[in-house]
């Protein structure tokens, strides 16, 4: 779990914040936090589907599920399982 | 009763006069909607009334009394002029929804400097090519955003200041950059406002074009005339209200009724620096006891998802008056309201060019679920034949939407491209490149654009400018931007794209053009969707034809395709 949400953090890192950006941590409101906007979602959903070949349904796909390193991880888990 | 009252009342003998007198402006004087949104409501007895009420997305929490609104906006206008800027100048605003976004805007205006707001989710191109265009000369903005100015700068000779409005000291300022603390100076009590008039130059505005770069669409102070009055009529503030306009200034829904009419008004507003989340949403409803809310469909479908339950943990009775802009407002979105908040959204068109609500569901009169509206008293707004650009003399046809010009807020030009706005222009009507029907009882329905601009969450989007950035991408050989449905956003972006020899389509290249898109041009632009195609349809004289790919996209039929190209 903790690899996965390495992944996770270090792919927001390198994708989505600006150099000399503070630092994010495994709670850090992605999506609330304007971090990673609603559009934007769609790149992060479909590096998660590519990287983990999964389907992530879009129902699924909330604001809420992506709001942070924490809760991504939990919704990959959900499909990674099968 | 509603401010608005009786339509038949209020179209019969209207005049923008009306505004004028409310304002108290005189024809041929000064007027600068700085000093109306600030000094002149203080002079009214306002000075300690809560101006803006800001969060951040971590609750952090700021109030600004319409006093501060007035010093604060000064001590922008005093560093500005102090900096060597000069009436006319172009300062752009490049910040998220910070208070200094919305004070900033204020003072720049004062010094009769010409503000140019911009998404703070831009990529460099798209940063550049607005900057580049409007030859800026001085720019606010972030220690988060700065990037992205640092890579093009040396392209903008024009651009002589970088002011970051948070910079704490932790690396070094380069050369150009000023910090510029808009608390740590203090509020200025005294500033001599330039004394702008009613043709001066106030905002600008980029908005995406068909087959060309962004154009800059060009505002004057006299704007705030219908700004004002339809804010009042439309969107019903009254002096006792709290409103919320989710917008960003970065587009004009965000200036014209983020800042200008409700300043101008002495409303309080409030302001949500924060990504969407329906629970934080309502919340910021509740505990700020909003009255008037302005969202988009976008926003109204997304809390439409988040289902009924979440609402029922709030107390949002406060809330009086709905409305919508940025996109047709469906049906079932208002019938959600009318359920769920016990008042429907009411739906308003506008553009850019227009900067102000042009047609629009008044409030007091009977909603049609998913029509634009009526139009607005002193607008003349009718459904044109697209063929002779003459009205249709009944009601029921399609046609293109066509404004007469001359309302106060119409907009003046767009920057340095007279060719464009004469185009804007047929048999003395102004053309919106948006279709419509009207009914027998006046109200005005949409149909679609008329145009290939795509149209995502309300934000315009250029087919062109992204297909001119994909090229850019060392995979891509050739590219086709269409509009594809999408049940939130309405439409988003599909590129259909053919790859250089040497690639193939994958995942992976998939989602490394949809990041490069991102960077480069904004999220709205990046391609929600990317189809690798072995040729795209062309005329035979070579050009790439979009609509095929257009009615492939929604279901539709194809049209004329005698031009088509063999294979």
């Amino acid at each position: 779990m903790d690899e996965l949400k390495e992944v996770i953090k270090n792919y927001v890192t390198d994708e989505y914040l600006e150099p000399d950006s503070d630092p994010i941590d495994y709670e850090t409101p992605l999506i609330s936090g304007g971090i990673v906007d609603s559009f934007s979602m769609v790149s992060l959903k479909r590096f998660l589907e590519n990287k983990y070949q999964i389907q992530i349904p879009d129902e699924k796909a909330t604001p809420e599920a992506f709001d942070s390193v924490n809760k991504i991880a939990e919704l990959v888990k959900e499909f990674v399982k099968g | 009763m509603s401010n608005f009252g009786n339509y038949e009342e209020r179209t019969k003998n209207f005049s923008w006069s009306l505004s004028e007198q409310e304002l108290g402006y005189q024809p041929g004087q000064p007027i600068n909607i700085g000093w109306y949104c600030s000094d002149r409501v203080c002079q009214q007895g306002k000075a300690d009334k809560i101006a803006l009420i800001w969060e951040g997305f971590s609750a952090e929490k700021k109030i600004y009394t319409y006093n501060d609104l007035r010093r604060y906006s000064n001590t922008f206008a005093r560093f500005l002029t102090d900096s060597g800027l000069k009436a006319g100048d172009r300062v752009c605003l490049f910040m998220d929804r910070i208070p200094e976004l919305y004070i900033g805007f204020v003072g720049i205006l004062k010094t009769g400097a010409i503000a140019q707001p911009l998404f703070s989710a831009f990529g460099e191109d798209s940063l550049f090519v607005r900057l580049e265009n409007a030859q800026t000369a001085a720019i606010f903005t972030q220690k988060k955003h700065v990037a992205k100015v640092r890579k093009i700068k040396d392209k903008l000779p024009s651009l002589q200041h970088i002011f970051i409005v948070d910079y704490d000291g932790r690396s070094p300022l380069q050369e150009r950059e000023t910090a510029f603390s808009m608390e740590a100076l203090g509020g200025v009590e005294d500033y001599d406002i330039y004394p702008t008039y009613a043709e001066s130059p106030s905002v600008l505005h980029y908005t995406s074009g068909t087959t060309g770069m962004p154009k800059g669409v060009q505002h004057v102070h006299y704007s705030l005339i219908s700004q004002y009055l339809t804010a009042k009529w439309v969107l019903d503030l009254r002096d006792d209200d709290i409103y919320w306009c989710t917008a960003d200034p970065g587009w004009v829904t965000g200036t014209s009724y983020g800042i200008i009419a409700p300043f101008s008004l002495g409303v309080t507003q409030c302001v949500l620096d924060s990504g969407f989340s329906a629970e934080a949403w309502y919340r910021f409803i509740e505990n700020n006891k909003i009255t008037v809310w302005y969202s988009a469909p976008t926003a109204i479908r997304s809390l439409m998802k988040a289902g009924d339950e979440i609402i029922k943990k709030f107390n949002l009775s406060l809330l009086r008056h709905l409305a919508s802009v940025g996109e047709p407002l469906n049906p079932e979105a208002v019938n959600w309201s009318i359920r769920v908040f016990g008042k429907p959204f009411h739906d308003t068109y506008w553009q850019t060019e227009t900067g102000c609500i042009l047609i629009t569901n008044f409030p007091g009169m009977t909603v049609k679920p998913g029509s634009m509206g009526r139009a607005f008293p002193g607008i003349t707004a009718t459904i044109l034949n697209p063929n002779t650009y003459e009205p249709y003399p009944h009601p029921g046809k399609i046609g293109l939407i066509g404004i007469k010009p001359g309302w106060p807020s119409m907009m003046r030009g767009y920057w340095k491209n007279e060719e464009a706005y004469k185009n804007k222009f047929h048999n003395g009507w102004y053309l919106t490149g948006d279709r419509a029907r009207l009914d027998s009882d006046g109200y005005f329905w949409f149909v679609g654009r008329d145009d290939d601009i795509i149209n995502t969450g309300g934000h315009l989007v250029s087919p062109f400018e992204v297909e001119s950035a994909l090229l850019e991408h060392q995979a891509v050989a050739e590219s086709a931007v269409v509009s594809k449905p999408d049940p939130i956003n309405m439409e988003v972006v599909k590129a259909f794209v053919t790859l250089k020899p040497g690639h193939s389509p994958s995942k992976d290249i998939e989602l490394d053009i949809m990041n490069y898109i991102r960077k480069k041009l904004s999220p709205l632009a990046m391609p929600q969707e990317i189809e690798f195609v072995n040729t795209l349809p062309k005329t035979r004289s070579g050009k790439i034809m979009r609509r095929i790919l257009h009615a492939k996209e929604w279901g539709e039929e194809a049209g004329d395709t005698s031009t088509l190209e063999n294979d």
